[in-house]
């Protein structure tokens, strides 16, 4: 595998590849808490929503032909977990964090379940654009292939960003994670904005499923997602609830993440499973380094049930 | 079961001049079995029709149900060996949730806990079997101990989120599993299924005489007992309750909420590290991939479903082991995939904890107090 030409070089250009390869999902989910978040609540269901998502994608696309219908489609079926969760949550009594445990449980097992005979067929996928044609190194033309849901999920950082800051539904979705009473003041039903909030959350994660059965690795098993939504989650607490701090520790992750394969391309297989574990071990680091029993998170949304 | 929380709440409301009737002396304490119960049959229904959707009967997906879990003497043996390891996982979350802790992680360390328990075993070859099981039965507890207590310490000192901490650290424990049995632990024979090397048919545990039940029957059973005793009888047990109640309380008189979460950690991850033990010195005989079979997953579901108390585990894990006997009997008899069993699982669940709702609002529960 590794061309004389570029030599060591293969594995920070297979990292940085990977980086932007399997950032995707984790940004796209962590976006998407990012929102719920902000408006007060936590889904920890997203997990779920990540591989029903990519069942979804995978199954419509199959039975289409249109990858992108199968990115709808992920979305869609997103948002229904989103609203399922946050249908739950507004009963009175019932904790988030546990609904968002048993949509993890739920979500998987009904994926599993439907997505049984999707293992065997091959369903179109998603297009990648070369940035790459100028180079004639195979290893920079691979790495230079991007999906175009990656360029999406870089532009919706600060799309969110701005919009948390500037427009009324961002000030409205803080209201309501900064102080239920000052939105109810306002006139704006709390359940409501959660449950939006949810669903647009749930959307986002679907959409990064969809680009683990679509994309990379690109075809529908049982053991597609491993983590990786409960990882994003985490991924929020530490970005500080900031769209563009999320999108660098997707970045960081994608990078961490892609090590392993990076390593393994160059013939480093020992410690393999170690290297695969990068990611949450990295989360675990940057979660005992940023917390901190003395204070609240700065940023954190203070009727988030996470952080008090 | 938590009938003496319930007591304690209605022996306060309840006016002297009053003639409480049965309902309203012991509605607190039916609603605990009533709702769940309820939320358990709404679940089933649910699924019923969820199976209905793809033209399968639901009256025969409850009959070989039925028949897959207790409809024989040897699908009450297969669904009693599956609830062994559950009582063990689910007190992993169930002690935790004492101190207003969610632990989701026991998965985690009954890996962990499986992996010491083997090593110790494969250590000791020469010893005598009744010493081996008992240094695999402290190897595994410790272990899995420590694991949880890692997510309690540093939620305690570090203030990191014990929930996210102990399911991240699920995947670190399965990382570090791979690694030791492709590795320094594997067994050169085993080539599809890299696995460690057996510990020995003399160091298994074996069955309770009479049953092909094992032995982790009465480990579980032990451990659920002994556990609801400390919780609900002893000083440190109030100490925990007190300190999950009211943090601010339990400094002001006095209580070392810090020992307290490590304890009690310690204490959640060791029952999940013995479940590992057990899953190896009684079932698979070596380590290897096949012990993370979602074991520590249906724990979780199982403290929920028993609303956290140690002894209401107990029959809550029989019947989640029966459900989850019943899934070969469905594969096979239905056709239904092997995810189906899962797919229930989370249906129970999400509909045990929207009945959270209906606590003290059943009209002919509540009475006049």
């Amino acid at each position: 595998m590794a061309d004389g030409t570029i030599g060591l070089w293969t594995v920070p250009l297979a990292v940085f590849g990977g980086a932007i390869r399997v950032s995707t999902p984790f940004l796209f989910v962590s976006l998407g808490e990012c929102i719920t978040e902000r408006s007060g609540r936590i889904n920890l269901g997203l997990e779920g929503t990540l591989v029903m998502g990519a069942m979804s994608a995978y199954g419509i696309s199959y039975l289409s032909g249109s990858p992108w219908l199968g990115v709808l489609a992920a979305g869609v079926t997103g948002a229904l977990l989103g609203a399922l969760h946050a249908g739950i949550c507004s009963l009175p009594r019932v904790n988030d964090i546990a609904v968002g445990i048993a949509l993890m449980l739920f979500g998987t097992g009904l994926a599993f379940y439907l997505g049984k005979p999707l293992i065997e067929p091959t369903a179109p996928r998603l297009p990648a654009i070369d940035f790459g044609w100028w180079s004639d190194v195979a290893q920079v033309r691979a790495a230079l292939r991007i999906n175009v849901l990656f360029l999406i999920g870089v532009v919706l950082a600060p799309i969110l960003y701005w919009a948390f800051r500037t427009t009324r539904w961002g000030l409205l979705i803080r209201t309501a994670g900064e102080s239920s009473d000052a939105a109810r003041a306002m006139g704006y039903s709390v359940l409501a904005i959660r449950l939006r909030a949810t669903m647009v959350g749930g959307f986002l994660a679907g959409i990064g499923g969809s680009f683990l059965s679509l994309f990379y690795p690109g075809s529908w098993n049982e053991g597609l997602s491993s983590g990786q939504g409960i990882t994003a989650v985490a991924l929020v607490i530490f970005a500080r609830w900031d769209p563009m701090l999320c999108l660098w520790a997707s970045l960081a992750f994608g990078g961490a993440a892609a090590l392993g394969p990076a390593l393994q391309s160059v013939g480093v297989t020992s410690g393999y499973h170690l290297f695969n574990a990068a990611p949450y071990i990295l989360t675990m680091a940057i979660m005992i380094i940023t917390c901190s029993p003395k204070r609240t998170l700065t940023g954190a949304p203070a009727e988030l049930s996470i952080t008090r | 079961m938590t009938s003496d929380v319930a007591d304690a709440v209605d022996a306060a409301t309840i006016s002297p001049a009053a003639d409480p009737g049965f309902l309203q002396r012991h509605g607190g304490s039916i609603e605990y079995i009533l709702i769940p119960g309820a939320a358990l049959i709404a679940a089933l229904g649910v699924f019923g029709i969820f199976v209905a959707l793809f033209g399968k009967s639901p009256l025969d997906l409850y009959f070989y149900m039925y028949q897959g879990a207790f409809g024989t003497w040897f699908s009450w043996q297969n669904t009693l060996t599956r609830a062994a390891p559950l009582i063990l996982t689910a007190l992993c979350t169930a002690l935790p949730a004492q101190l207003g802790m969610v632990i989701i992680g026991g998965e985690g360390a009954l890996l962990i806990g499986a992996l010491t328990a083997t090593g110790t075993a494969l250590v000791m070859q020469s010893a005598p079997p009744l010493a081996v099981q008992f240094a695999m039965v402290c190897a595994g507890m410790v272990g899995g101990g420590l694991w949880i207590m890692l997510a309690g310490g540093l939620r305690q000192y570090r203030g990191v989120n014990e929930t996210i901490s102990s399911l991240l650290l699920v995947y670190i424990a399965l990382a570090i599993l791979n690694h030791l049995v492709e590795g320094l632990m594997r067994d050169p024979a085993s080539l599809n299924k890299p696995s460690t090397r057996e510990i020995g048919a003399a160091n298994m545990i074996g069955s309770i005489p009479g049953t092909d039940v094992h032995w982790g029957l009465v480990f579980g059973v032990v451990a659920a007992i002994a556990s609801y005793i400390l919780i609900y009888h002893t000083v440190f047990g109030f100490a925990a309750r007190v300190a999950g109640g009211n943090v601010r309380a339990a400094k002001i008189v006095g209580l070392s909420v810090g020992k307290l979460i490590l304890t009690i950690c310690f204490l959640a991850g060791a029952s999940a590290g013995l479940a590992g033990m057990v899953e190896v010195a009684a079932v698979q005989g070596r380590t290897n991939a096949n012990l993370a079979a979602g074991y520590g997953f249906t724990g979780i579901l199982v403290a929920f479903l028993a609303r956290q108390n140690p002894l209401a585990i107990i029959p809550v894990a029989i019947l989640l082991g029966g459900i989850s006997a019943s899934g070969g009997l469905l594969q096979r008899r239905l056709g239904l995939p092997d995810a189906s069993v899962q797919v229930l699982q989370g249906i129970i669940f999400v509909a045990v904890l929207a009945s959270d709702a209906l606590y003290g609002r059943i009209g002919f529960l509540k009475g006049k107090y």
